[in-house]
């Protein structure tokens, strides 16, 4: 130990607690502070005052508005003073204060005395100052000044600037934006912090112009940047950089790469760790790249200090989640930390190893986690519970010591996140690992024995009604959800007794048993619990009533909600009270898409990942109503599906014309936008002449022009075909517009009264089979594809021939479906050399299709597919794999 | 916070053996209240007490923080950043406090000298990290700006030139570490 601690005892004895504030208070010190208004002021006395009302403060201490307006306007006082150390303490508690606008007017003729005085450290501080408690109509008058002080020769002064800047730039940004020639001369500055604040000032302003910033990343890559923070900040922006080129080829060299390579080698440690975590956080990185960063990594594993052992043993963790192989080289270094004194530092290495681990370290390493489980934080358990879930599904034969750890850390004391990552993995492993499932359930039916949270007791109980009756014992569980609704809170009881409706739905030999609990619930002193009971008593015929079928039962009781909750939510909240009751089935199923439609554009990153989707609000809604505004469509029946629009005409030609499909039952009804992009014509009469001569099956059967379209407000014109009901009949359309010209001029805007017929040729379009399927997500897919059954599953194998990646391939093949991905498969992971995704959908005529593709590498480039679909229909089966066959 | 931006520091606490504050500033509004505040410094202090940082800063993770802290007597010295936050960069900032404390207080580091030289401190702080932002790293030049204006004030300090307040301040602080 560096130096001796001052013994306890000693220090009560002689001092017992001395502190100069001792039995400090509010009322008096701001009776002192009336020393600010002496007409000989001392200087020391007032400087110890203002310590003390930043000791209140300090401690938590608060000012009503009274208090803190006179101690400002006594502080205000002090600038009479000439003693430098007072001033100090007056620009600090000014800060403190923060004081409203008209206050501030007060002092801004001191401050900008002070900013302009020849003492660089009251022009440094003046200038923190000012600009803190500064709106934007002050910042206008001393601009200039702080364009100056921004080129000022003393770095303090100038770095006192461009930090004004930075926060300057939040509340007024064009203010300081008019300052980056000032910015740009101080990056070149001698001073080290000088050039990491400017860079950091004139990042910030450039940062919404790539090509600046890439310019700005690239002089600077080769110049000589002093500062080692001023290092990082290059580091980051040129990952950025790197990231939003999106120069994803793996065979050309990266830009920037041997940048960040060289930033290895630097002489500041805090360089080399940022250089490195750069390195491993790269797009799709390579084992090549990785390996010099993960070298220096290694080595600070080793490290004398803790931060840096910390700091490489995290970015380890998070390359081993992608990475594991390139990590395993660690391993060594890695077990040595699991003794490490910093138990965060232990966690991290615990949880990388189980990451890069094999089967035969499990049982060792387990028994070191339990070691440490109770002395770290939540977040930590948590990340051990997920890493012990990952490793129980790599090697299944361990669950047992892995399941045991999990029921025994989820019986101590933890948080809800902690709890529910620990249920989560449990519930994983039993749906994954059939020989865990009795042991898992009887675990969590323990666990909400004495649960305190309501969200896990219904998930569990939930889950037992969906696998319990499947186990060799199901009455065993049936204590344990009655319990429940006993002793717990409504929403608890409202599920226990869905649970045990489940139960006595699936197990002949318990229903006897359950309608007894069931009618017992009748008694309920909560609404839901009562309706729910006398709900299940009636379908399942406890209460004597004529039973429905047994499956409708179970689809009522286990079937999947495929409605989105949210169009459902929309629906209600639309419906009015009427004679007519609420119809499920009126609510859309389409899942709304997305707007994924950056994909072409991967530079363009999403203004925030929980940013509402603030487009059109839901087209699918918007299309209805506009059919519906069309009496001839009305007969047509309900909406099955409406396709994106398409674009019929090349970009920038005269008139651009898409096309939407609408696909109803028995018709299909073709919308055609229609947008004149010259302002000197006006278009009456326009229609789409359709040519159905490669649609057999289609008859045209009524058509709906437009009566006009002046120049840039886009209009509708309307085809309707009939088609063989609830077949996807495909057809190929050839179009043609037609129109009457009319010339407008442009200086009245009055269109001349004789106009010229025309046309203009459109591309042709086609309804293909993926129009008539819907894209319905399913909530757990494994459990759908399994109550599917395989009686219509139809398998088979294709090859896609060469294609550019594996990611290229999958989407080619969800495009050609229409379906919905699953469970987030549309991703495939860099550099990965087989891939499962999973859809599902809607087939017209209601009929559910889940399809599963298994997607391989064979060769270097040659994709290989294994195509299975199950569905409610075995012809729409067959029709999925025709539409695969021919595409 | 996204990487992308400036490296950024959350709040810089100083709390005495007990856990109770010395100095603190917190530079975000992670912590609206005083008493999360409080409750922040209460959960790092317990964390961290029985840890051993006397010799070399130490490490830890809270909700969404990096901490890194350091100890002397019976102060107990506390860095927080985002958890994106390069550790290393963290590190620099509280061995900055340290020793500008440290040289500040003439090697005399407890709770007490710290107490009766809060207004050092406080200006420490100030001229360490300004709104979130590092300012400066630099111990000898922190503890000199710092020190410009607590020498005696029996010296003409008014129309001192910073040049002058500089020497002085670095005569003082070479006195000090010569003790």
């Amino acid at each position: 130990m560096a130096q001796p601690l001052v013994k306890k005892d000693d220090d009560r004895d002689d001092e017992a607690d001395y502190s100069p504030f001792m039995g400090i208070e509010k009322g008096a010190v701001l009776q002192e502070a009336r020393v600010f208004n002496d007409p000989q002021l001392d200087a020391r006395r007032c400087s110890q005052v203002i310590t003390k009302l930043l000791y209140l403060l300090n401690q938590g201490e608060t000012f009503t508005k009274v208090e803190a307006t006179e101690v400002f306007f006594a502080v205000t006082k002090l600038f009479q003073s000439r003693d430098l150390g007072l001033r100090r303490m007056v620009y600090l508690i000014i800060k403190e204060l923060s004081p409203s606008a008209d206050e501030v007017i007060i002092v801004t003729s001191s401050l900008m005395k002070d900013m302009n005085s020849k003492t660089d450290m009251y022009r440094a501080n003046a200038i923190r100052v000012l600009c803190r408690i500064t709106d934007g109509t002050l910042l206008t008058q001393i601009e200039r000044y702080l364009k100056q002080a921004i080129v000022d020769k003393n770095p303090v002064v100038a770095s006192a600037a461009l930090v004004s800047g930075i926060h300057l730039l939040q509340t007024n940004p064009e203010i300081v934006k008019r300052w980056s020639n000032e910015v740009q001369e101080a990056v070149q500055s001698r001073a080290a912090l000088v050039q990491f604040h400017a860079l950091a000032l004139l990042h910030q302003i450039r940062q919404n112009d790539r090509l600046a910033v890439s310019k700005l990343v690239t002089s600077l890559t080769r110049g000589n940047v002093r500062s080692p923070l001023a290092q990082c900040l290059l580091i980051r922006y040129t990952s950025q950089v790197i990231r939003e080129s999106g120069n994803n080829t793996q065979s050309a060299d990266r830009p920037f790469y041997d940048f960040l390579e060289s930033c290895l080698r630097h002489k500041s440690e805090m360089v080399i760790f940022e250089a490195a975590r750069a390195i491993t956080e790269l797009n799709g990185v390579t084992s090549r790249e990785l390996t010099p960063a993960i070298t220096v990594l290694q080595l600070f594993l080793s490290s004398s200090k803790p931060v840096l052992r910390f700091a490489a043993v995290r970015t380890l963790n998070k390359v081993a989640m992608t990475h594991p192989m390139a990590v395993t080289n660690c391993n060594i270094d890695m077990e040595s930390l699991i003794s490490d004194q910093n138990r965060s530092i232990a966690t991290l290495a615990i949880t990388t190893l189980l990451k890069t681990g094999n089967e035969s370290s499990v049982d060792r390493l387990m028994k070191q986690i339990t070691n440490f489980m109770s002395d770290i934080a939540d977040e930590f358990k948590i990340v051990v519970v997920e890493a012990i879930r990952s490793l129980c599904l790599k090697f299944p034969l361990k669950f047992r010591s892995l399941m045991n750890f999990l029921s025994n850390i989820l019986r101590e004391e933890g948080g809800f996140e902690y709890k529910k990552a620990i249920v989560d993995s449990i519930v994983i492993l039993i749906r994954d690992i059939p020989d865990a499932k009795e042991s898992g359930l009887l675990h969590l039916c323990e666990f909400i024995e004495d649960c305190e949270f309501t969200y896990l007791s219904t998930q569990i109980l939930h889950f037992l009604g969906v696998e319990g009756p499947k186990t060799s014992d199901p009455s065993k569980y049936i204590r344990y959800i009655y319990n429940r609704v006993h002793l717990e809170n409504a929403t608890v009881r409202a599920s226990a007794v869905s649970t045990l409706a489940m139960f006595g739905a699936a197990v002949d030999e318990l229903k006897p048993r359950i309608f007894v609990l069931l009618r017992r619930c009748l008694f309920d002193s909560d609404d839901e619990v009562r309706d729910r009971a006398t709900l299940y008593l009636n379908t399942l015929g406890g209460d004597g009533a004529v039973v429905e079928t047994d499956k409708d039962v179970k689809e009522f009781l286990f079937g999947s909600f495929d409605i989105p909750l949210v169009n459902l939510e929309t629906s209600l909240k639309n419906y009015e009270p009427s004679e007519e009751a609420f119809d499920i089935n009126s609510v859309p199923r389409e899942v709304k898409s997305q707007p994924l439609a950056e994909k072409k554009a991967p530079g363009k990153k999403p203004t925030g990942l929980g940013a509402p989707p603030s487009g059109p609000p839901s087209t699918a809604d918007a299309y209805e109503r506009l059919l519906l505004s069309v009496p001839e469509f009305a007969n047509f029946g309900k909406l099955f599906k409406s396709s994106e629009p398409l674009e019929l005409t090349e970009a920038e030609t005269e008139y651009a014309v898409t096309v939407v499909k609408h696909i109803f039952d028995r018709h299909v009804v073709f919308q055609y936008n229609c947008t004149n992009t010259i302002p000197e014509q006006l278009l009456e009469d326009v229609i789409v002449i359709v040519d159905a001569s490669e649609a057999e099956e289609f008859s045209e059967v009524f058509s709906k022009p437009l009566r006009s379209l002046p120049y840039d407000s886009p209009g509708q014109t309307f085809v309707a075909y009939e088609k063989p009901e609830g077949l996807p009949t495909a057809g190929k359309f050839s179009n043609v517009l037609k129109f009457i010209v009319k010339e407008v001029d442009p200086t009245t805007g009055e269109a001349e009264d004789d106009g010229v017929e025309d046309e203009y040729q459109l591309e042709d379009l086609e309804v293909v089979t993926a129009d008539y399927i819907l894209k319905v997500g399913v909530s757990n897919f494994r459990s759908a594809w399994e109550s599917m059954g395989p009686d219509c599953e139809r398998v088979d194998e294709y090859g896609l021939g060469p294609r550019e990646s594996l990611a290229e391939a999958v989407n080619t093949v969800i495009n050609l479906l229409g379906m919905q991905p699953c469970e987030g498969t549309e991703v495939v992971p860099p550099n990965s050399r087989s891939h499962t995704c999973l859809l599902s959908g809607v087939f017209i005529g209601n009929v559910k299709v889940l399809v599963r593709l298994s997607f391989g590498l064979d060769g270097p480039k040659d994709v290989a597919m294994k195509l299975a679909v199950r569905s409610e229909d075995e012809t729409v089966s067959d029709t999925i794999h025709e539409i695969v066959a021919s595409g | 916070m996204s990487t992308e931006t400036c490296p950024s520091v959350r709040n810089i606490l100083l709390l005495d053996s007990d856990g109770k504050r010395v100095a603190v500033k917190y530079f975000t509004e992670d912590w609206p209240t005083n008493s999360a505040k409080e409750n922040f410094e209460k959960v790092v202090f317990t964390k961290t007490q029985k840890t051993n940082a006397r010799t070399e800063a130490e490490i830890a993770m809270f909700e969404n923080n990096i901490v890194v802290y350091k100890f002397v007597q019976d102060l107990h010295f506390f860095v927080t950043g985002g958890d994106n936050e390069n550790e290393l960069i963290l590190a620099t900032v509280l061995q900055a406090f340290f020793d500008s404390v440290g040289l500040l207080l003439r090697g005399n580091v407890d709770k007490k000298e710290a107490l009766e030289n809060l207004d050092l401190i406080l200006l420490c702080i100030d001229e360490i990290v300004d709104g979130g932002i590092v300012l400066e790293t630099d111990p000898n030049v922190i503890a000199g700006k710092v020190a410009s204006n607590s020498i005696d004030s029996g010296a003409p300090l008014s129309e001192q030139t910073l040049s002058q307040a500089l020497a002085t301040a670095r005569e003082h602080l070479a006195r000090s570490l010569l003790k």
